[in-house]
């Protein structure tokens, strides 16, 4: 009872942010809504008793990347709403459409095959059992971590090197070419 | 369901756990909101001491009611809303400043039994309870959401104004918050690699004595890293820019007027006193008694009191400690701060979680120490020659082709 209500509000809370990213004239609503979007995410997180994930889930992307995304708009002035008639590309619409449908059919297409599947009991994912046998306290980090760092630790630190070439390649693109350097750049 | 209290477990409506429930809220809230106001009267009679004045002391035994007479009048002023603002996001951002400020309090130890070992439990009506809100497995992380979260409050009542000023006070003050919460992290990295958990209350559990408080276990350091972050995350002095009056006006709350201003001003008193509270969690054991060689001062006679009351003396020393700051400190340059927050406190934080870490491997596999110690002093010497050197040269740059920005 108590969780179908958490589940709906949290899906409300997703859906609406969801809409209202797609609808809002605004940049800085539109990052708003996802702000919503990513709560109600993280909500739907604790219900499933992954307290960790959800925490993660508001510190780096409510905390972090929609920060970014509101630093970008603000200070780039493009907090103007843009005429949405105009249409450089094309192609892009009927593409949109086409992959809209395509998604669609997968998610249904998923969701009539998980039909069969067996129900996952909540919190039994990642939670360890603690030596005495009854659960541990903060097992699902536990679990995180031996995952990751133990058969996915290749994985991982692929991706940071791949941070790593992101930071380095923005510092290049960012600096300033040497008078000299480039030919007849003036900025 | 969500692990936040032994009491929710098996809670049906109206029982005498639900009204322990309720209870706890209201206290929370309540104590939370005279504690603010309190906060504001004790910041301004004690910085008029230092400053040789007498400070409030009209309304009330010596001006205890001054904030109440302040509130009142910042109530019944005309509630203002700039034409060019966005309305929407303009009344939004006060409660995005304040909310999280009241939330972080839910996970503070606020009391409890914790001496001998024990783990904080008391029984309040034949129930066992511990005397925090909640007690979540991700207790400290929620510290960090949060203050992320506050972050959102500062910037969009700068930017929803519509005007110059505020935008970029709002500007530089997510852009201080959101670098100073890394160093914030990696201080608090190193409490929970000690504690080994993330649950506030067992980091209150794990400093069971003088020795295993956080500030000594982690050494020091970790400690005066979080200080200092935690002052830069709060916008207090020295590193309050965000409201530096002589450049900005008033900073990002230069257009709000009335009740919403009271908001701003409330959750920055009220973010003063949980961030005190938060320090005396996470490294002066919160609750514990304090206990050393053979002392041991733990207010017994003051019965189920004792551990709320020595929690609030220690809050009440970093409280002190801030308002000494903001009377004695210069306010800083803001590059100052920003060279200050990304070359030294996250490499300093970062170098130190290493080096205890590298201790906690070698304590495990039976190294030895001082073999560890010497190998970790020579590859944070490098690091910090090379942290140098690429500083050095980048200055060189710098000053070769002129600022890029």
């Amino acid at each position: 009872m108590m969780e179908l209500f958490v589940f709906v509000v949290a899906a409300a809370m997703v859906l609406g942010g969801a809409i209202g990213v797609i609808v809002s004239k605004h940049p800085v609503h539109a990052a708003l809504s996802l702000i919503l979007t990513l709560f109600g995410v993280a909500v739907l997180f604790v219900a499933q008793q992954a307290n960790f994930l959800a925490a993660v889930q508001v510190i780096v992307y409510a905390g972090a990347i929609v920060v970014l995304f509101l630093f970008v708009i603000m200070l780039l002035g493009v907090d103007r709403a843009e005429n949405l008639r105009l249409e450089p590309f094309k192609v892009q619409r009927p593409i949109a459409a086409a992959v809209g449908v395509g998604v669609f059919g997968l998610v249904v297409a998923a969701v009539v095959v998980s039909r069969d599947a067996r129900t996952a009991v909540a919190g039994t994912g990642l939670e360890v059992a603690a030596p005495g046998g009854g659960q541990l306290h903060d097992g699902n980090i536990k679990a995180l971590a031996r995952d990751l760092f133990s058969s996915h630790v290749l994985a991982f630190e692929l991706t940071s090197v791949l941070l790593v070439i992101a930071v380095v390649g923005t510092v290049m693109l960012a600096r300033k070419p040497r008078k000299g350097e480039l030919q007849g750049s003036e900025s | 369901m969500l692990a936040l209290d032994q009491l929710l477990d098996h809670i049906k409506l109206w029982s005498t756990e639900f009204l322990i429930v309720i209870i706890k809220v209201l206290v929370v809230f309540v104590v939370g909101l005279v504690g603010t106001m309190l906060m504001v009267w004790f910041e301004r009679k004690v910085i008029s001491y230092m400053q040789n004045r007498i400070g409030p002391d009209k309304a009330g035994p010596k001006g205890l009611l001054q904030t109440l007479a302040d509130g009142i009048k910042l109530f019944f002023k005309e509630d203002l809303i700039p034409d060019r603002s966005d309305r929407f996001v303009f009344i939004l951002a006060p409660y995005l400043a304040f909310v999280p400020a009241f939330l972080v309090w839910s996970v503070i130890p606020l009391g409890g039994d914790f001496s001998n070992g024990k783990d904080g439990t008391v029984m309040i009506l034949g129930h066992a309870t511990k005397l925090q809100l909640a007690d979540p497995p991700i207790g400290v992380l929620l510290l960090l959401a949060l203050s992320s979260i506050a972050i959102y409050g500062i910037m969009l009542a700068g930017w929803s104004s519509g005007s110059k000023y505020p935008l970029l006070g709002s500007v530089r003050a997510s852009a201080q918050m959101v670098s100073y919460e890394a160093a914030l992290g990696l201080a608090l990295a190193t409490v929970i690699l000690v504690a080994g958990t993330l649950s506030t209350n067992g980091i209150v559990v794990a400093q069971s004595s003088l020795s295993r408080w956080h500030v000594v276990a982690t050494g020091v350091v970790p400690f005066v890293i979080f200080l200092i972050a935690a002052t830069a995350e709060l916008n207090r002095p020295p590193f309050d820019l965000v409201e530096a009056e002589q450049e900005l006006v008033g900073g990002f709350n230069t257009e709000y007027s009335s009740i919403r201003f009271a908001l701003f001003y409330l959750a920055e008193f009220m973010n003063t006193i949980t961030m005190s509270g938060v320090i005396v969690t996470l490294f002066f054991g919160g609750p514990q008694p304090i206990r050393f060689s053979g002392v041991n001062i733990t207010l017994g006679f003051l019965g189920p009191f004792a551990g709320t009351v020595l929690f609030l003396l220690k809050v009440l020393v970093f409280l002190y400690m801030y308002v000494w700051f903001r009377a004695t400190l210069p306010r800083l340059r803001y590059d100052q701060l920003m060279n200050l927050g990304w070359k030294l406190m996250i490499p300093l934080a970062l170098g130190w979680f290493m080096l205890l870490a590298a201790f906690r491997v070698g304590q495990d596999n039976n190294w030895n120490r001082a073999l560890v110690g010497v190998i970790c002093l020579v590859v944070l010497g490098a690091a910090a020659w090379l942290l140098s050197y690429a500083t050095k040269v980048s200055a060189r740059n710098r000053d070769r082709e002129g600022a890029m920005f």
